[in-house]
């Protein structure tokens, strides 16, 4: 969160909540489509899609920070993000236009948010009563992330 | 480094220069006497010290500096080739290789050349090689010493008329004759730059008759620090000096007058001794303008550009978006029946058709990328063991895709390794056996069908098959009971199985048992097959298959449940339907019986966690796969059919995937993966 001033963010919703990626990183949105499923891998992960004809893998974003699975809708998008030399999709329930959030507003993760413990939370700001929480992308797409969060719920 | 963005230019044209060298060393040892071979080391050795002064590399430049000094000499037949000069030549070229390499791995390209320059040094004095290893230092000191001396009144000895015409002339005119010897700072980047701005000073204040080294020469950063340059001019000497000396990075810049009388007493002096030497230097300057005009006629011929692979690989991507699309529209016009539609659909199927086999062919490389590292290996692999080879490359322009090139190299070094150490006897035991005795080795490559073959065959021992079956028995890779039934094929086919090594002797060059299965390893993992055939006492002959692309392969589309799965062709013997009372339990595993044969079968639903989506049928699909002389069966839902796909990978973030070896995506846009047979038979 060191540099981060007036962040152009995408928001979208997980569960009712809403969360920000920078845009910057954003490589597209997408409907839903076909995923054709890897087998024997981590659970969140989806399988794969053809994003013009780059094979991409992709994420549940709900199952990732341990929500609880919906049915996919109409509304339900394929965000995709760029890393640093691959392109994951993450799925979510819906995804909103571009806003931006000025520094200011940003406060550092509350150590506690209601369940989802998280080191993906990068920060939280508050713009025109929306509560929106910035996502870490790097920690979004650890495994390790996933699986110590995993464990702590069951303990 | 600042230069970096050349630093990827600089590595490749490096990599070439070297291997243009080992080329060229290798003829020039067969043909002493080729002054076209030597131009040809000397213009590759001068390339290459060029750019590496450039890039900063100093070591490289040094050696290659000292290397060139060789060469030039040489090349004015000063000194004669022998075998011991190109064996230091070769030991500077791998110094040269590995730092090199070193640079290409992050490396600032440092190393000892001392004793590889002491050398280069030594025999360009025309000195013994062995006894120089002492007072290297003063030779050096004298060395330079002398050629600082001769640097005084040689450089413009040989003035033409023309020249000598205007200098007399500038003397009536009122004009002054002066020499001046420039040198540069040690620390300057740009040589050339300098000398430029040198030149345009001088040009300001006068006339530059000549320069020592050439204006080519200088141009190219081919000299020290200092050069000598023959100005004409109205002014003073200390003007031109001080003018000079504005430039920055400039040391020293020494000036005299030069003096036309006093240098035609020398010429008149050293007359005589020089004819010759000149005699020789003209010829074979005239020789080497000949090698360089045969060379520009040959770049000519192919026109090429570099490509990065990933952009290829980009352009490949978006070919396949038209492809799906392609078929998509084929689909569309069907459904109208519109006339004109379809046949523009027709058009663009065939000139996509078209595109795809450029595109495809863009990709391909010749073999003799990894071919020509060959003949220098067998020479000192040769040496090593004492053993007289021929080596005779054939085909090798045959070209590859650039995947396969990358890994086909390693197997080939251990085949030829196995070839000269195995296969060809040392020349006694062969003139014993009334063989010639020089062992003859032919690597060949051709294109057979939708395959490349590599065949690496030689006139050695040959493979015994007595030998080879008690080794396997006595490592308990087979039976005796076994052994009786073999075929020969088979039995040399045991020779790649791990842990296998005929060789009566363990030597440095093979015979510890790894080796041959990696090989066979690596080929079955590209696709491809080898194949050994021999005959005791005439030679064997190892031919590798290998399909021509990496990322077309053939392969069976089979349904498991909802899911899409593609198996390589390659890797299926065939496929079959049975029932369900076929099936037999062996140790709580699935087996049937196949030709004969028990094969475990292997249900794909259950390894990849497929969810049920079809009732169970009694009669089950199974494709039997083999990988080496194992077999299984895979239990699918459905056949779907051949098709040729393109082979992609499942990026970074998913890594290795059990049992799947990558992804491709088929005619209706969605992704299907390719099973890796190689991991599911175990």
């Amino acid at each position: 969160m060191d540099e981060v001033k007036n962040q152009q963010s995408i928001i979208i919703e997980l569960d009712k909540e809403e969360y920000a990626l920078p845009v910057e990183r954003i490589g597209g949105i997408e409907r839903m489509q076909h995923i054709t499923r890897v087998p024997r891998t981590a659970e969140f992960v989806k399988g794969v899609i053809n994003l013009r004809g780059v094979v991409t893998p992709i994420i549940d974003l709900r199952e990732r920070f341990g929500m609880k699975p919906i049915e996919y809708t109409d509304s339900t998008r394929i965000i995709i993000v760029h890393m640093d030399t691959l392109d994951v999709g993450f799925i979510v329930d819906a995804a909103y236009d571009v806003l931006d959030i000025p520094q200011e507003l940003i406060e550092p993760a509350p150590k506690v948010i209601g369940t989802v413990d998280a080191d993906y939370i990068d920060g939280v700001a508050k713009v025109d009563k929306r509560l929106i929480m910035l996502l870490q992308l790097e920690n979004v797409l650890s495994i390790e992330s996933y699986q110590n969060a995993k464990e702590r719920s069951h303990s | 480094m600042e230069n970096s963005e050349y630093l990827e230019v600089f590595i490749e044209e490096s990599k070439e220069n070297i291997q243009s060298l080992n080329d060229q060393l290798l003829i020039l040892e067969n043909e002493p006497a080729n002054m076209d071979t030597v131009g040809e080391i000397f213009r590759s050795a001068h390339t290459l010290k060029g750019m590496a002064a450039t890039m900063g590399f100093q070591d490289l430049a040094d050696l290659t500096h000292k290397m060139e000094n060789v060469l030039d000499a040489v090349r004015n037949s000063k000194l004669s080739i022998n075998s011991d000069i190109i064996d230091v030549i070769f030991q500077a070229v791998d110094q040269l290789e590995g730092m090199v390499v070193d640079i290409a791995s992050g490396g600032d390209g440092s190393s000892d050349v001392k004793e590889l320059v002491h050398k280069l040094q030594a025999i360009e004095n025309n000195e013994q090689i062995d006894t120089m290893t002492v007072s290297n230092n003063k030779i050096e000191e004298k060395s330079n010493q002398q050629s600082q001396q001769k640097s005084n009144h040689n450089y413009f000895a040989d003035l033409d008329e023309f020249e000598m015409a205007i200098l007399n002339q500038s003397n009536e005119k009122g004009f002054i004759n002066y020499e001046l010897i420039i040198r540069l700072n040690e620390n300057c980047l740009l040589k050339a730059a300098r000398v430029y701005m040198v030149f345009e000073v001088l040009e300001q204040v006068g006339e530059v008759i000549k320069s020592a080294p050439t204006v080519q020469e200088l141009e190219e950063e081919n000299f020290d620090l200092d050069f000598n340059v023959l100005l004409v001019t109205k002014l003073n000497d200390e003007e031109v000096k001080q003018r000079i000396l504005k430039i920055s990075e400039i040391e020293e810049v020494i000036i005299s007058p030069f003096d036309i009388n006093k240098r035609e007493e020398n010429d008149n002096e050293e007359n005589l001794p020089e004819t010759a030497e000149k005699l020789a230097d003209s010829t074979s300057q005239q020789e080497t303008k000949k090698t360089s005009n045969t060379n520009n006629a040959k770049s000519v011929a192919s026109k090429t550009i570099r490509v990065n692979i990933e952009r290829l690989d980009g352009l490949m991507n978006l070919f396949e978006e038209l492809v799906i699309d392609r078929g998509r529209l084929e689909q569309i016009s069907a459904n109208l029946k519109h006339a004109e539609l379809q046949e523009t659909v027709e058009r663009m199927t065939r000139i996509s058709g078209d595109l795809q086999s450029i595109i495809l062919n863009m990709r391909m490389v010749p073999v003799e990328q990894v071919f020509n590292r060959f003949p220098r290996m067998v020479r000192q692999l040769s040496k090593d063991l004492g053993k007289k080879v021929n080596l005779e490359i054939i085909g090798a322009e045959t070209e590859l895709d650039r995947t396969v090139i990358d890994e086909i190299g390693d197997p080939l070094v251990h085949l030829i390794r196995n070839s000269l150490d195995h296969g060809i006897e040392t020349p006694d035991v062969r003139l014993q056996r009334g063989k010639s005795e020089e062992g003859d080795l032919v690597l060949k490559a051709y294109h057979s069908g939708n395959h490349v073959f590599i065949e690496i065959s030689d006139n050695g021992a040959g493979i015994n098959r007595q030998k080879v079956v008690d080794k396997a028995i006595s490592n308990q890779v087979i039976t005796s009971e076994e052994a009786s039934t073999l075929t020969d094929e088979q039995v040399f086919q045991l020779i790649m199985s791990s842990g296998f090594s005929t060789a009566d002797k363990i030597s440095d060059v093979s015979g510890r048992g790894v080796g041959l299965d990696v090989v066979k390893n690596t080929i079955e993992s590209l696709g491809g097959t080898i194949m050994i055939e021999s005959k005791e006492g005439e030679g064997s002959l190892f031919s590798i298959q290998l399909p021509l692309t990496l990322s077309i392969i053939s392969v069976l589309l089979v349904e498991v449940e909802k899911e899409k799965y593609a198996v390589p062709l390659s890797s299926i013997i065939e496929t079959a339907i049975i029932h369900k009372s076929e099936i037999l339990n062996a140790h709580n595993k699935k087996v049937i019986d196949f030709r004969g044969k028990v094969v475990p079968l292997i249900s794909l639903k259950e390894v990849f966690e497929v969810p049920q989506a079809e009732e169970e049928d009694d009669y089950f699909s199974v494709v039997i796969i083999r990988k080496g002389d194992k077999m299984a069966g895979l239990i699918v839902n459905k056949f779907v059919g051949q098709q040729e796909i393109v082979l992609k990978s499942l990026g970074d973030y998913l890594g290795d995937v059990f049992g799947i070896s990558g992804a491709t995506i088929l005619g209706d846009g969605q992704v299907a993966l390719i099973l890796d047979t190689n991991t599911l038979i175990n």
